[in-house]
C-alpha cells in the first residue's frame, strides 16, 4: 500500500513529554480506518440506543435455553412503591437489589410524568416506548456493524495493519512490557507513534473478541437463525445465555468507549480528533 | 494550553434535551422510517437463503422444558368463543376456506384423527423472553392438502376468536412456513388438551418464527393471494397496531 510509507516507524518510544516544539505532522490513521470508525460512531449509537429500547420490553436476563417471569433472573431491572406510597426504580443483580430511581427502573418522561422503564427515554431509540421501531433500527443497522466489521478485518489484513499495528508481539506479552505500560498510563505518558500493548489489548479485544461477540449473540436471538444454525446457541449456551451476553458485551462495550474517550481527552484531544479525521496529526504536538 | 469553555450542567442538560428531540425527530421521520423499516425487505430474503425451506427448529427433551409456560397475549376468546369452551368444543369446528378447492369445516375430533406430531420446542417472545414447551396436532400441510389450494393462493391467514378493544386477532404466513414439517395445528400442549389461556381449542405452532406469530384461538384459515384489503393490510394484529415485522423470523 503506497499509504504504508507514511507511517512512522516504531522507534523505541516517543513519548508526548518529549517533545515541546511542534514538528511535522505525520501520516496516523489510514482511510479505512478513519472511515470505519466514524461509521461506527453511528451505527453503534444507535444500535446501542435501540438495543437498550428493546431490553426495556422485558428487562430480565437469564442463563441456559429458557427464561420467562417465573424463572429466577440473575439481573433484573424493576419499579416498586414503599409503605410511604413513594415509587421506586431499581437494579436486581445476583439477588442484592440497588435503588436507582431517576435513572434505572424508573425515571421521568419528557412531560415529567413518572415511567417504570428499565433504561431512561434520554438512553433509548426512540425516546419513548417502542419495540418495533426499535427492532427496525436495530436490525437495519446490524448490518452496518457486521458487513463493516467484515470490510474492515479483511482489509486490514490485505493492507498489514493487523500484523504492524495490532500484532502484539512476544516481547510485548512479558509482564515487565505490560507493567511499563501500566506506570506510563498512571503517569499520563502516551505513545504518539505506535499503539502501546494496552491499546493494543483494548483495540484486539473489540475487534475480535466482544464485536464478533456481539454479532454471534445478536443472531442467536434470531429464532430463523436458530434453524439455520443450530451451532449458535451449543457454542452460546442457549438463547437466554446468548441474550445475556449480548447485554455483557454492551457493558464491554461502554466501558472500552469511555476509557477510549478518557484517553482521547487525556493525550491531546484536539490532535487526536484531527488525526481521526484528517488522518494526519502533528508528532508529538500538543493541540 | 488553551483553555477550554466550562459547560454548565444547566447548558449540558439542555443540549441533551435538544439532542434528544432532535433525535426523536429523525427516528420518526416519516422518509428515514420507512427506508428502516425497508431494511425487513433485506433480513427476510437474507435468512430464507441461509435457512432453506425445511431447516428445522431445535427441538428438545422432555427434562429440558420450562417448568412454568407462562401464557402472553389474550387469555380468553370473544362470547361465540365462551360458548364453545364451556362445552369443551364439542360443537366447535375449524373453517378453511379462500383460495381452496374444496372448504373444510374440521371438528376437534377430525383434527385429533389426523396424523399427529409432537415436538417440543422453544417459544421465543418479540420482547426476549423464552419458554420451552411440547406441542402436538396434526401438520398445516396436511389440513391444506385436504383442502387443495388454488394456483393463486399465497398467503394463510388466521383468523382468531381473541380480541382487543374489539379488534379481532389474525395472523398469517407464506406457503414456505405453511408447509414446513414443524408447522402444526396443535390442540395439545404438555401432554394436555391445550389450556384455555394458551389458546384452545387450536393454536398455530410456526417454529422458526417469534411469538406474535403462533396465532392462538385459531377459529378459520383463510387461504389468499395479498394481505392487502385485509384488517389494516399489513398482515397481522401487531403488525397493523404496532408496527411489528411482517416476517417474524429475527
Amino acid at each position: 500500500m503506497d499509504e504504508d510509507k507514511d507511517f512512522t516507524p516504531f522507534k523505541g518510544r516517543i513519548l508526548r513529554e518529549d517533545s515541546h516544539a511542534p514538528r511535522a505532522p505525520v501520516r496516523r490513521h489510514r482511510l479505512s480506518t478513519r472511515l470505519w470508525h466514524w461509521i461506527n460512531v453511528l451505527v453503534l449509537l444507535v444500535m446501542a440506543m435501540s438495543g437498550l429500547m428493546i431490553f426495556n420490553a422485558h428487562p430480565r436476563l437469564y442463563w441456559g435455553a429458557y427464561g420467562a417471569n417465573d424463572d429466577p433472573a440473575w439481573l433484573e431491572f424493576g419499579a416498586w412503591t414503599d409503605a410511604a406510597g413513594v415509587n421506586h426504580g431499581g437494579i436486581t443483580l445476583l439477588g442484592h437489589t440497588f435503588d436507582t430511581t431517576g435513572v434505572f427502573g424508573l425515571s421521568r418522561g419528557a412531560d415529567g410524568a413518572e415511567l417504570a422503564l428499565a433504561f431512561p427515554g434520554w438512553m433509548t431509540l426512540p425516546s419513548t416506548y417502542d419495540l418495533a421501531l426499535a427492532r427496525s433500527w436495530h436490525l437495519a443497522f446490524a448490518w452496518g456493524l457486521a458487513l463493516g466489521l467484515a470490510a474492515y478485518l479483511l482489509w486490514s489484513l490485505v493492507n498489514g495493519h493487523i500484523r504492524r499495528d495490532l500484532h502484539i508481539t512476544a516481547a510485548e506479552w512479558s509482564p515487565r512490557s505490560i507493567a511499563r505500560d501500566v506506570v506510563d498510563h498512571l503517569r499520563f505518558r502516551f505513545h504518539d507513534g505506535a499503539y502501546g500493548v494496552l491499546q493494543k489489548f483494548a483495540y484486539a479485544g473489540v475487534l475480535f473478541g466482544l464485536l464478533p461477540l456481539m454479532i454471534a449473540s445478536g443472531l442467536a436471538l434470531s429464532p430463523g437463525m436458530d434453524a439455520a444454525a443450530p451451532w449458535l446457541l451449543d457454542v452460546l449456551g442457549g438463547r437466554q445465555s446468548a441474550r445475556s451476553l449480548h447485554f455483557l458485551g454492551l457493558c464491554g462495550i461502554v466501558l472500552f468507549v469511555v476509557v477510549h474517550l478518557a484517553m482521547v481527552l487525556a493525550s491531546g484531544p484536539v490532535d487526536q480528533l484531527r488525526g481521526m479525521i484528517t488522518g494526519w496529526r502533528r508528532e508529538g504536538g500538543r493541540p | 494550553m488553551i483553555s477550554r469553555p466550562t459547560l454548565s450542567r444547566r447548558g449540558l442538560i439542555a443540549g441533551g434535551g435538544l439532542l434528544l428531540s432532535g433525535c426523536d425527530r429523525i427516528v420518526r421521520q416519516p422518509t428515514i422510517e420507512g427506508w428502516v423499516e425497508g431494511a425487513a425487505g433485506l433480513h427476510q430474503p437474507a435468512q430464507r437463503l441461509l435457512l432453506g425451506r425445511d431447516a428445522l427448529a431445535r427441538e428438545f427433551r422432555e427434562a429440558e422444558m420450562s417448568p412454568t409456560f407462562r401464557s402472553n397475549g389474550n387469555t380468553e376468546g370473544d362470547a361465540a368463543w365462551a360458548a364453545h369452551a364451556a362445552d369443551g368444543f364439542a360443537r366447535w369446528s375449524l373453517r378453511v376456506d379462500g383460495l381452496v378447492k374444496r372448504p373444510l369445516d374440521l371438528p376437534l375430533t377430525a383434527l385429533k384423527a389426523m396424523t399427529q406430531r409432537r415436538q417440543i420446542t422453544r417459544h421465543d417472545c418479540v420482547e426476549g423472553w423464552s419458554a420451552i414447551g411440547q406441542w402436538q396436532g396434526p401438520q398445516l400441510g396436511q389440513v391444506l392438502a385436504m383442502a387443495g389450494l388454488m394456483s393463486t393462493a399465497r398467503f394463510v391467514v388466521f383468523h382468531c376468536a381473541d380480541k382487543t378493544d374489539d379488534v379481532p386477532y389474525y395472523e398469517s404466513i407464506d406457503l414456505i412456513d405453511a408447509f414446513h414439517p414443524q408447522t402444526i395445528l396443535a390442540w395439545a400442549m404438555n401432554g394436555r388438551e391445550l389450556p384455555l389461556e394458551h389458546g384452545a381449542p387450536v393454536r398455530l405452532r410456526v417454529e422458526r418464527q417469534l411469538g406474535y406469530k403462533q396465532a392462538k384461538y385459531v377459529m378459520r384459515i383463510e387461504l389468499r393471494d395479498t394481505l392487502a384489503g385485509l384488517y389494516g393490510g399489513k398482515g397481522g394484529y401487531w403488525e397493523d397496531v404496532a408496527g411489528y415485522q411482517w416476517y417474524g423470523g429475527i
